[in-house]
């Protein structure tokens, strides 16, 4: 499945029709997710209105993680199968990953501001996230350079592999060390949120990662169009 | 071999490399990474004296008293372990009260008490309506 998808004009037979709905159907399941979490939920019994923040705060740290992960895999893809679309794939991610991870931190200040008492503290959670958001800025800079001075992209690979180090740090630095941030919420079978206020959690996370998939296949396609032009340019000139 | 699996091999190699290298230096840092204090990691151990320090636990309930300047007040910090009590002058954040989740910035002082010149609210992972709040009886939000 995937050695058959490496091939760019299958891939591109495919991405077509499917970015537009991806990105739609994004939209729609987020937006819904936000009118439920602003006006179909309680607040919380302590933090009040502000809870309703976590509707935005748990998809964006959600995707600011998840996009690592799709940048360290297609990163190893490349390194070990030479795709040339797992290269594609792990700079189309990036910047998406690194806007959600923007987010997460943003958003999280203004939540930290009214229930802790302080838009910033250096605990592990929030250093760690920080860290993630500085090495998805560095590959994007060591990609572009990369790119820039013809190189083969197996640099950039390497730093996407390495960087995956960060993901097991910001998930269990609220266990490892005492923190300010509050333990985790969501496990795979259990949660601690009460089920009147979790269901637009689920619509806004899902919303929000149909709508990363969508932005990241019209990247992708937008860099494959660009090698083709180019490709031809220098056909052209060879002329 | 192919070259295939050498890389993917070698990958996997450096993979786990880097990840051990990580570990390394996570359980070199340890307690230095800690955000704060809790009583119980500084009772019976030499205070941190003379720096300023972050202190965290629970707010004892029945511990917070009001000074009548209206600014000052007095609580007991407590991990379930051990207790350290609190002097504070200034504002404290919403959601500061007994039986919850604080961090108090400042330093110990000689005799084990500390003074705080900044309180931040620390709260749990869990979120729920007042009314399910209310019903619930009062389970230990010890050390959470």
């Amino acid at each position: 499945m995937i050695h058959a998808l490496a091939n760019p004009t299958r891939f591109l037979k495919l991405a077509r029709p499917l970015t537009p709905v991806l990105f739609w159907a994004g939209v729609a399941l987020a937006l819904f997710g936000a009118w439920g979490g602003l006006t179909q939920t309680p607040g919380d019994y302590l933090q009040k209105e502000s809870v309703r923040i976590l509707y935005i705060h748990v998809p964006a740290a959600w995707l600011g993680m998840g996009g690592w992960t799709g940048v360290a895999g297609a990163s190893l893809g490349y390194l070990i199968w030479r795709h040339p679309l797992a290269h594609i794939a792990a700079r189309a991610i990036a910047p998406a990953g690194a806007v959600f991870a923007a987010l997460c931190l943003i958003t999280g200040a203004i939540w930290g501001r009214p229930t802790w008492g302080t838009w910033w503290e250096w605990d592990g959670r929030l250093t760690s996230m920080l860290l993630l958001f500085f090495v998805y800025i560095a590959y994007i800079a060591l990609a572009r350079a990369d790119a820039d001075r013809g190189g083969d992209g197996r640099v950039p690979a390497l730093f996407g592999v390495a960087g995956s180090v960060l993901l097991p740090i910001v998930r269990y630095s609220v266990v490892w060390w005492n923190t300010l941030h509050q333990g985790q919420s969501i496990g795979l079978t259990s949660s601690s949120i009460d089920s009147s206020m979790l269901w637009p959690l689920f619509f806004t996370i899902g919303g929000f990662t149909l709508l990363f998939a969508g932005v990241v296949l019209m990247r992708m396609r937008a860099m494959l169009a660009i090698q083709r032009v180019e490709a031809r340019m220098r056909r052209m000139a060879a002329q | 071999m192919k070259p295939k699996h050498q890389r993917l091999v070698l990958g996997l190699l450096a993979l786990g490399a880097v990840a051990g290298a990580a570990g390394l230096a996570l359980s070199a840092l340890q307690d230095q990474a800690a955000f704060f204090y809790a009583p119980g990691d500084v009772a019976g151990k030499p205070l941190p004296l003379g720096k300023a320090v972050r202190l965290g636990g629970m707010v004892e309930a029945g511990s917070l008293v009001h000074k009548p300047d209206g600014i000052s007040m007095a609580f007991v910090v407590t991990d379930g372990k051990a207790k350290v009590p609190v002097a504070f002058r200034g504002v404290a954040p919403d959601l500061f009260k007994e039986g919850s989740g604080v961090v108090a910035e400042g330093k110990f002082n000689r005799d084990g008490s500390f003074t705080a010149d900044n309180l931040l609210a620390k709260h749990d992972e869990r979120y729920m309506p007042p009314q399910v709040a209310g019903k619930m009886h009062k389970t230990e939000t010890l050390d959470k």
